[in-house]
Order: structure tokens, then C-alpha cells, then sequence
């Protein structure tokens, strides 16, 4: 289990993480998803001891990762890729770093087995694909057969098919009763294979959720309607019994599959529609959307969105961007 | 026990790097041949040299002449030994691996120091023999006064740069800026301040002006060094507690 409580990371007068609280917890796969620049590597960075939190705290089973007798064997991390001397080979580069935690050398073969870089550990790492990089950096983490596992960005610049290992491994870890923490950018790949996500912008925490959940909230289907005769439209959705999402927005959304129903109702009673069209939120956009209001909300600090009334401030979209309630919801 | 885990992690880890071999190896090679060249010259020289000359003339120090040359190869050793963990990213996975900074400071810096003594001590006899076998009639004896100390001392002050070099690099943590530093401030800018008239009171405290006094046999003639032979490898001892304690302040202090 790692605990984050309040962890803040300043660099002068950049806040690169701020006040972030969140338990990732073992048996599952946890995606920790920002964007680029989010403050995803300093953190783990900071649960390493890499980096020194300017405050807050972060522990590992209770401890502070230096008070860890033989840390590899209670956590293992793939930090950013190629942390390692190029001219020493793989498997001295994994002896030393068994030999510093009293971990038997048997371990290292065994590891560079699971990985599949038996064949090249006595070359030099510097000549490694990226592919054959981030095999190393797994093998590393892996050495230790630790409870836990921190993984930042592993899929980065793989092909295929080490994408598609990489995904198998960590489920097999979480399976195995692992905590399993793996950054991406990339909300396609977290949807693949995290079973809880923790979603943070600017270093701020957006969301500490279940997949599970954030799917149900962020891939709902809804019916964009158009019509002068709002009025109308709506009294004759009011009398169906059909639910509008937001009606004093311009543009109506009715949720669920019911473009069908909404268009024969108004046809019955004669309304005229510019716009009737079946929408579906893909999770990239709900990222998306979630990630650019924490930007937003820094590029106009100090003047919170809606202050003027009557006056949108510059570059909102017009109404209300759709999914910015999700949370709410 | 987690030192001792350290210290075999650490030999892994400076066995397994090309670097180590060449650069030690080039500092026996450089410091041996270069002082049995200079020897050579020397005895063909003697002859026509002031009688004062003569007077000073230190056949033991002569045949340590290659270490001017010799202990750049050393400060490459110690500073890429250090900052080779930063220039390659290193320094995360083994702070990762080794949390208690001092303790994977203080290992690192034993084993290649005892490495450097091992190979400094061989390289200091074996140009002290060489040498002497170079310089015929003139020759001193390993019996002589003061020869032994001077022999001995020549493996120290080798093994005292390469841990000067260490500090630096800890502080510095990039091995281009410290060989940047270092190489010109050994070769050129120290032999300056030690021989300028105006800087030569300042100049000789400086780590290898001090320190390579233990390899003197034979005081010049006009001698006012304020210090001995063992005083000066005091003053360079200081240099290196120095620049290690900066070094190991510097890494307890910033993000790796």
C-alpha cells in the first residue's frame, strides 16, 4: 500500500505537485493519468525518496521509503527509461543492484529470463532498442519480487507487442495480490488495464475513481437537440416523461439512445429541429475535457470562470462544455 | 548487514565498466614510462649541471616525474567513478536501490579508493624501481633515508587525488564540468600559483603542491616550505575531507 497524504513538490515558484492525498491499494492495477508535465513522475519520484517533498508525506506500508531495510524487495519501480551506466551489461547492471539489497544472483537470471533478455545479458545495455530498455527497467523492478510495483509510462515508445506484454505482466501482478501503479498519458491505454484511476492536472488531484465508474459516468450516449421552439420541445419532452439534462442550455441533451422517440414526439406536435443527433463521449474526451479545465483554471487564476455575469470568459466554448459534471453527476 | 551489501554492490558495479580499466591502467603506464624517460634524461644531463644543482639533485623524486601526467589519469578514475552515476542516470536506480545516501556515498568512495591504493602503491614502487634502474651511478637506495616514505607516499598521493577527484565530482555531479575544473587546475593553473613568485605563498597550500612534497628525498637548497613531508600530505588530506564532505552534503541535500 502507498499512501500519499497532502505531498506537495515546489520548484521555486513552479508547484509542480500540489497537495495530492490518495491510497494506491494492492491486488489491483491503479493509473495514475495526467498529462504531460502533470506532475506524474515527480510524484513517484517523491514515494522513491528520489525527490524531497517541500510538504507533505508519502508512505510506504507505514514507512518512509529510507526506513525500507532492502527497499527493491518492497517495492519496485521502472522509473523514466535508460537509468543506467550504457557501457556495463545487463546482467551486471541487475548484479549490482541485487548484490545492494542481498538479493542471490540466481535472481537476476531469473529475471532477465521473465523479461526475455537472456540472450543479450552480457552485452553492453547502451546498444538496447527502447523496447529492450524497458525490459531492463522491469527486470529491475522486478528483482526484488517486490509486493508493490510503480511502472511510469512503460508502454512509452514500444511497439505492439511490447505494449501487449507489458499489459499482461501487470494484470498477472495485480492478480498475483500486487499493488500495481502505472502513469500514462494516455487514457486509451488506462482503460485497457487499470482497474482504478487516480487522475491528476497542474499537480493537482482530478479524480480518484474506479474505472468501472468513470466509464459509467464519461461514456453515456445523450441526444443533441436543436429547435426554436424550445418552449415547445420541452413541454412536449416534459409530457413524455422525458427527462432534459440541462434545460436552460440552448442546446438540448436527452440521455440514453432516444433520438428515435424524441423525433417522432416532435413531429407529432409539429416542432421544427434543427439539430437532433446521437452523441457518444469517448473516455479520451472526458480525459481530455477533465484535464484542460485544471488549465484553464491556472491560465485565468485569480478570476474564476463565471464571475462576470452575462460574459463568457475568453475562450469557453459558448455553453457549457458537456462533461465538465461528470462529477457531479 | 547493509554496508557490507554497499561495498560488494559497488564492486560490481567499477569492475564492470570499461572506464576503470583504462584509466587506471593508463595512470600506471603514463606515471611509470614517463618517470623512467625523465630518469634517462637525467643521468645524461647530471654532468652538465650547476654544481648546486647536483648539490639538490633528488634521484627519488626524479623517477616520481610521470606523476604530473600520471594523476590527470587518476582524477578521470575518481571523477568518472562519481559522476558517471549522473551523466547516465544511474544515480536514480541506485538511490532507489541504496536509500541512505551517506551509506552508497561512503561505499562508492571505499572501494574505488581501496582500488586506487592498491593500484597507486604498485605503480609508485614500480616507477621508484624502474627509475632508479634508469639513473645508473646517481641511483638512490630503497634503504636510503627518507626513500621508503617517499616511495609510500607516492602511492598516497596518487590514491589522495583520485579521492580529491571523487569529492569533486559528488559536488559537481557531471563529469564534464569536473574534469573541466580539474584537469586545467592540475596540469597548468596550480603549477602556476606554486612557481609564480607573487602566488608561490598561497600556491603551495594548494591539495597537490602540498601533497606531492612526501615524494621530495632531498630538501632544496633554498627551502622555506613552511611544512614537512607528512605536514604536506596533511594539508592535502584536508583538501580531500573537504571536498568529500561537500560531495556527500551536496547529494544528502538535492533531488537525485
Amino acid at each position: 500500500m502507498i499512501e500519499l497524504e497532502g505531498l506537495t513538490k515546489r520548484y521555486g515558484e513552479k508547484v509542480a505537485v500540489n497537495n495530492l492525498s490518495f491510497t494506491v491499494r494492492p491486488g489491483i492495477i491503479t493509473g495514475f493519468l495526467g498529462p504531460n508535465g502533470a506532475g506524474k513522475s515527480t510524484t513517484m519520484r517523491m514515494v522513491l525518496g528520489l525527490d524531497r517533498p517541500t510538504s507533505g508525506d508519502v508512505r510506504i506500508d507505514g514507512k518512509h521509503y529510507d526506513q525500507l531495510k532492502d527497499p527493491l524487495t518492497y517495492i519496485g519501480a521502472l522509473l523514466e527509461a535508460k537509468a543506467w551506466h550504457g557501457g556495463r551489461s545487463a546482467y551486471n547492471h541487475l548484479l549490482c543492484l541485487a548484490q545492494s539489497n542481498g538479493i542471490p544472483a540466481s535472481r537476476v537470471r531469473e529475471v532477465l529470463d521473465t523479461v526475455g533478455l537472456t540472450a543479450v545479458a552480457r552485452k553492453k545495455t547502451k546498444g538496447f532498442s527502447l523496447g529492450m530498455g524497458q525490459r531492463l527497467g522491469i527486470a529491475g523492478a522486478l528483482l526484488g519480487d517486490p509486493r508493490m510495483l510503480m511502472f511510469d509510462e512503460p508502454v512509452n515508445g514500444l511497439d505492439p507487442e511490447g505494449i501487449h506484454w507489458i499489459r499482461n505482466l501487470m494484470k498477472t501482478l495485480a492478480a498475483q495480490g500486487r499493488t500495481v501503479f502505472v502513469s500514462s498519458h494516455l487514457m486509451s491505454e488506462m482503460a485497457l488495464t487499470a482497474d482504478h484511476l487516480v487522475v491528476i492536472g497542474q499537480g493537482r488531484l482530478l479524480a480518484d475513481t474506479s474505472m468501472a465508474d468513470f466509464i459509467a459516468e464519461n461514456s453515456r450516449s445523450y441526444v443533441r437537440i436543436r429547435t426554436p421552439q424550445r418552449e415547445q420541445l420541452l413541454d412536449a419532452l416534459h409530457g413524455a416523461g422525458i427527462r432534459v439534462a440541462r434545460p436552460e442550455a440552448e442546446v438540448l441533451e436527452v440521455d440514453g439512445d432516444t433520438s428515435q422517440t424524441v423525433g417522432e414526439l416532435a413531429a407529432r406536435h409539429q416542432i421544427v429541429l434543427h439539430e437532433l443527433s446521437p452523441q457518444r463521449a469517448s473516455l479520451e474526451e472526458a480525459f481530455m475535457q477533465l484535464t484542460a479545465e485544471s488549465v484553464e483554471y491556472h491560465a485565468h487564476d485569480g478570476q474564476p470562470p463565471g464571475a462576470v455575469p452575462g460574459q463568457q470568459p475568453p475562450g469557453r466554448p459558448p455553453q457549457q462544455p458537456w462533461g465538465s459534471d461528470w462529477k457531479r453527476g | 548487514m547493509a554496508a557490507a551489501q554497499v561495498v560488494r554492490s559497488e564492486w560490481t558495479k567499477i569492475r564492470s565498466v570499461a572506464s576503470t580499466v583504462w584509466t587506471l591502467g593508463l595512470a600506471v603506464v603514463v606515471t611509470i614510462a614517463l618517470g623512467m624517460l625523465i630518469s634517462a634524461l637525467s643521468k645524461n644531463e647530471f654532468s652538465g649541471l650547476s654544481e648546486r644543482d647536483q648539490l639538490s639533485f633528488d634521484p627519488t623524486f626524479v623517477s616520481f616525474a610521470g606523476t604530473s601526467l600520471g594523476q590527470l589519469a587518476m582524477i578521470v578514475f575518481g571523477v568518472l567513478v562519481v559522476g558517471n552515476e549522473y551523466s547516465s542516470g544511474m544515480i536514480r536506480t541506485s538511490l532507489a536501490a541504496v536509500p541512505r545516501r551517506g551509506t552508497f556515498l561512503a561505499g562508492k568512495i571505499l572501494v574505488a579508493t581501496v582500488l586506487a591504493l592498491v593500484v597507486s602503491m604498485i605503480t609508485s614502487f614500480a616507477a621508484f624501481f624502474l627509475g632508479q634502474a634508469m639513473l645508473g651511478d646517481l641511483k638512490a637506495s630503497i634503504g636510503d633515508p627518507g626513500v621508503l616514505r617517499a616511495v609510500f607516499g607516492g602511492g598516497l598521493y596518487m590514491t589522495l587525488i583520485a579521492m580529491f577527484s571523487m569529492g569533486v565530482a559528488a559536488m559537481l555531479r557531471s563529469p564534464m564540468l569536473s574534469l573541466g575544473i580539474l584537469m586545467p587546475f592540475f596540469f597548468l593553473i596550480s603549477n602556476i600559483l606554486g612557481n609564480v613568485p607573487a602566488t608561490e605563498k598561497v600556491g603551495r597550500f594548494l591539495p597537490d603542491q602540498a601533497g606531492s612534497r612526501i615524494m621530495q628525498v632531498v630538501t632544496p637548497l633554498d627551502d622555506d616550505v613552511p611544512y614537512g613531508p607528512w605536514g604536506g600530505l596533511g594539508i592535502m588530506v584536508l583538501w580531500v575531507i573537504a571536498a568529500l564532505a561537500g560531495g556527500y552534503a551536496v547529494l544528502k541535500s538535492r533531488d537525485a
